[in-house]
This record gives C-alpha cells, sequence and structure tokens, in this order.
C-alpha cells in the first residue's frame, strides 16, 4: 500500500494536482465559507449579538449535531443562493453581465498559484506553479480583478451600480501605485540582505526570510525595521482598499449605493462575487505574509527557535503539514484583523480616500524605498 | 512657540491625520466588546426566569381543603380597569360564605396585568404567576374560564 502511494506520488502530474487541489478546496472552497460564518459571528460578537448560531439542515441532524452553532450556516446560505432565480435585467449589457462575476472570482484564484504555502514534502516544494516572476504574476493578476467589479456595475444597467463599478476603477489608480511601491520596498529590502541581489520569487523571498529574518523586521538588519514596518502598514491599508473592504469599500457602499456594483446580480452569480471578495482577501493576506511574515517560517527569536526553520524545511510529510499550519494560522490572524477592522472603522468620504491615497500613501512609500535604497547601498558597502 | 511645542504639536497633528491612534483605539474597543457576556438568551435551550413579583397571567387559589378561596364578591371586577373579568355569582354549598362563583372568565387579551384584582381581592383568592409566555392560536381559548384558572 505504501509502495503504491509512493509510486502514484512518485509522478509530477500527480503531485502538481494534489498540491491545485490543496489550493483551490482549501484556500477558496473551505476557508470562504468558514471566514463568512467567521465574520457573521465576529460582528456579532463585537455588536453584542449572538449571530447565526443553529442551522436546521435535515442532513446534518442525521448526523447527531457533529456541526456545533453555525459552522453549517454557510452551507444553508449556498444552497439557497443555488436555488435562487437568476435574474438578468432587461436592457443589460449580457456578455460583460457575465463576464463580471467570473472576472471577479477567477484572477484572486489564480494568483493563489505562486504563493508557497509551505516548505516541502520529500523534496516537492509546496507551491502550484514555480515562476520567476512570481510576485509580479499576482500584481498583475490582481489588478484584473478590478475588470469584474467595473463590468458589473456597467453592465447591470443601474444608475447606482455604475457608480459602485466607477469608483471601483477610481480606487483602484489611487492605490494600485502605493501598493505596488510598497513591495518595491520589501523586494529591494529583501535584495539588501543578499549577495544575489534582489528577487520577485516568492519561494526565494520565504527561503532568504527563513535565513535572515522576517522582512517586517528589516530582514535581518536592525536599520531596515522602520522601513519593514512602515511598509507592512503600507501594504496592509492598501490592501483593505483594494480588496474593497471597509474603511474603503466605496464600490459596495449598502448605505449610499443600494448594495453598489452587486445590486442587480441574484443567485450563484452574486455569490461569485461575495466568493471573489473572501478570496481577494485571503489572497491579500497570503502576499502579506509570503511579502513580509515570512511564509511558512518561524521567527529567529533570539536564538530560541534557532534551527526551527531548518527542521520545517526537512521534507518529510509531518514537517511540511506543521510548516503548512504555520502559513495558514498567519494568514487567518490577518483575515480576522481584517475582520474586526471592518466591524471598527467608519467608511471614508471619496474625497478623504483620494487625499490619503495620493498625498499621504504615496508620498510614504517613496520615501520608504528612498530610505531602503540608502540603507541597502550602506550595508553593501558601498557596492550596488 | 518654543521647539518643544512645535514638535508636540506637529507629532500630535501627524497622529490625529494619520488615523492610526483612532484606528487601534476603536479595536481595542470592539475586541473587548467581544469577550463581554451578552444578555441575549437562545430561547428553546435558555428560557427566561421572570424576577420575584412578576406579573404573568392569573390563577385563582385554593384553600387548604383543595375548595377554591374566591366568594363571587365582585371586588376584583370592579378594581379591574380593563373590565376583563366576568363574574356569575351562585349560593355556595358550603356553610362558611354566601356565594361561590359558576362563571370566572377572564380575558387575558384584555388584561393589562396590573395586578389591581389580586390587591382588590379580600380573601386573598386570585393572583398572578410569573407564566408569560402562553401561546394560544385562537381568541377564544384567550379568555380562561374558572376551571383553567383553578387549574393553574
Amino acid at each position: 500500500m505504501h509502495n503504491l502511494l509512493e509510486t502514484v506520488f512518485s509522478h509530477p502530474a500527480v503531485r502538481g494536482g494534489a498540491k491545485i487541489a490543496f489550493c483551490i478546496g482549501f484556500f477558496v472552497l473551505a476557508l470562504v465559507p468558514l471566514l463568512v460564518i467567521l465574520e457573521r459571528r465576529i460582528s456579532a460578537f463585537m455588536q453584542n449579538r449572538v449571530g447565526p448560531d443553529r442551522v436546521n439542515l435535515p442532513f446534518i441532524n442525521r448526523l447527531g449535531g457533529i456541526l456545533p452553532g453555525g459552522l453549517a450556516q454557510p452551507l444553508a446560505d449556498a444552497i439557497k443562493l443555488l436555488f435562487k432565480e437568476d435574474i438578468i435585467p432587461s436592457g443589460a449589457d449580457k456578455f460583460l453581465y457575465l463576464a463580471g462575476p467570473v472576472l471577479v472570482l477567477v484572477p484572486p484564484a489564480l494568483g493563489m498559484i505562486v504563493i508557497p504555502f509551505g516548505s516541502n514534502i520529500g523534496g516537492e516544494p509546496l507551491q502550484v506553479a514555480h515562476l520567476g516572476v512570481g510576485i509580479l504574476f499576482t500584481m498583475s493578476v490582481l489588478s484584473v480583478a478590478v475588470y469584474g467589479l467595473a463590468f458589473g456595475g456597467w453592465a447591470s444597467n443601474n444608475k447606482w451600480s455604475l457608480i459602485g463599478g466607477m469608483r471601483a476603477s477610481a480606487q483602484l489608480v489611487s492605490y494600485e501605485l502605493s501598493l505596488g511601491l510598497s513591495i518595491l520596498a520589501v523586494l529591494m529590502l529583501s535584495g539588501a540582505m543578499d549577495p544575489k541581489g534582489g528577487t520577485v520569487d516568492p519561494r526565494e523571498l520565504v527561503q532568504r526570510q527563513a535565513d535572515h529574518g522576517w522582512n517586517i523586521f528589516g530582514g535581518g538588519n536592525p536599520w531596515l525595521l522602520p522601513a519593514g514596518l512602515g511598509g507592512f502598514l503600507l501594504f496592509f491599508i492598501s490592501a483593505l482598499a483594494e480588496n474593497n473592504r471597509l474603511p474603503f469599500d466605496l464600490p459596495e457602499c449598502e448605505a449610499e449605493l443600494v448594495g453598489g456594483y452587486h445590486t442587480e446580480y441574484s443567485s450563484m452569480k452574486f455569490s461569485l462575487f461575495m466568493m471573489g471578495e473572501f478570496v481577494g482577501m485571503i489572497l491579500m493576506c497570503s502576499l502579506m505574509v509570503t511579502l513580509f511574515l515570512g511564509g511558512w517560517s518561524l521567527p529567529p527569536l533570539f536564538g530560541a527557535l534557532n534551527g526551527a526553520n531548518e527542521w520545517l524545511a526537512g521534507g518529510s510529510i509531518l514537517q511540511g503539514l506543521v510548516s503548512v499550519g504555520i502559513f495558514v494560522s498567519k494568514v487567518m490572524v490577518l483575515l480576522l484583523l481584517y475582520i474586526a477592522i471592518r466591524w471598527t472603522l467608519p467608511r471614508f468620504k471619496y474625497t478623504q480616500l483620494m487625499d490619503l491615497g495620493w498625498k499621504r500613501l504615496l508620498p510614504l512609500a517613496l520615501a520608504n524605498i528612498a530610505y531602503v535604497a540608502v540603507v541597502g547601498v550602506a550595508a553593501s558597502g558601498g557596492q550596488p | 512657540m518654543t521647539a518643544g511645542m512645535w514638535l508636540k504639536h506637529w507629532w500630535l497633528k501627524l497622529m490625529i491625520r494619520s488615523y492610526i491612534p483612532a484606528a487601534i483605539k476603536g479595536l481595542s474597543l470592539t475586541v473587548r466588546r467581544m469577550f463581554q457576556p451578552r444578555d441575549t438568551l437562545s430561547y428553546p435551550e435558555e428560557v427566561h426566569v421572570p424576577r420575584k413579583g412578576y406579573r404573568g397571567e392569573h390563577r385563582l387559589k385554593k384553600d387548604d381543603q383543595g375548595r377554591m378561596k374566591c366568594v363571587a364578591c365582585l371586588m376584583c371586577q370592579t378594581a379591574c380597569p380593563a373590565e376583563c373579568i366576568q363574574i356569575v355569582g351562585a349560593p355556595s354549598p358550603w356553610p362558611d360564605r354566601d356565594k361561590i362563583p359558576v362563571v370566572f372568565n377572564i380575558d387575558m387579551l384584555k388584561c393589562i396585568y396590573c395586578g389591581m384584582c389580586e390587591e382588590a381581592c379580600p380573601c386573598d383568592a386570585i393572583e398572578l404567576t410569573p407564566t408569560f409566555n402562553k401561546v394560544a392560536l385562537t381568541r377564544e381559548e384567550k379568555i380562561y374560564d374558572i376551571n383553567k384558572l383553578l387549574g393553574r
């Protein structure tokens, strides 16, 4: 039996398929419903409510109440959404209307493929596609997602949806810049500490952080600590805007735009928009963990955890699974922060958003790059 | 303006305009709120227990021989501000009183649960119980007759 498994898994296609299955099955299909119920329960707790804590599904009850509380709520929601009438408004541009939800969901799911979600199992790196341009690929794919919002808003023949879609694209231009620049700073930061120079390969980035220290703490150089922390903050704020999460959820603000770009969508198309939003969140958090928080590695805490990262990269099944667990728990912490922020901060005004993006974050991101450049050159002894 | 004052002013302005201290303050508030106990009861499992002296639906009391205490004096009917009590008296079979009620109807839909009947009663024969969640499907069910009131 063991030999059979080994033979099956020695085939590269099987290994790749298993990794894709984990990426889609866990990060998209399992984590999204979990996030939905977490969001509802946490918001309820923050508002001194209870939230959905019971679901009466006949086939769940027959299991003897194995699923406690509202854990089956996303399932019930999905069933409800599947059976609802699928309305295409008259006067809608049909092709763009159908393309909208797809363009929102697919790009973030595609972006997940370059994220290294663990060290390795038996020398097989836990990353679906090892692209040399990994981070750039994710960035380019992420900017496609906004077309989904813009198409959805444009094609549904509704004034409010149109405003939502326009806002999504205007928000993108004011945030994509500081997002890209803070990524540039962190790439320079990790390049400054390595003789091989800068890289955009996510696996290499994580390996360097495992060796030298996390990028948020300066990647091993104490002088770069403010650049790491500041860069992380800039990236986090820009990521909130990128995902259209509060306090930057102008494209879909319920109170002003009656739901924004997805007002006219119903049934599974609506839930594709929702899923796309959550997968986008998961991708941004994975990106943050990969770029700043050391991926699957543990921080070298004053030598207390020395050798832990070598153990994690050991290659046995247990070591691989533990590294995946570390990566996922980091992502979960960031996602919980996302949710907590959503239920804490009020929405920015449109002018404030533009002001924040162009007049504060952009200069700060540029200053961050200048600082990293100066310290990096100084650290390498004047050698470029 | 001294340099120290200027620096403090500049720092405060920066902190306010960067929104970050306000965001952290708000986050700490909401996260603390998450762990506070909440007043919501999960109803079918947890049932609300009314405080002592809660005025719910009525019952008619019995004495130690198992007879109803009521003497059909109509004091409660007179005291009732909602006029929801209807009593018809009859001669008593027992020597210690003149009358007993043969009809004692309380319309629970009219009742305002003020407790005046309980206070007016000279024989301590009617009282309000803590029962508050009796559901009925018709209006007639909510007119409680003497047997229903005695049996509670």
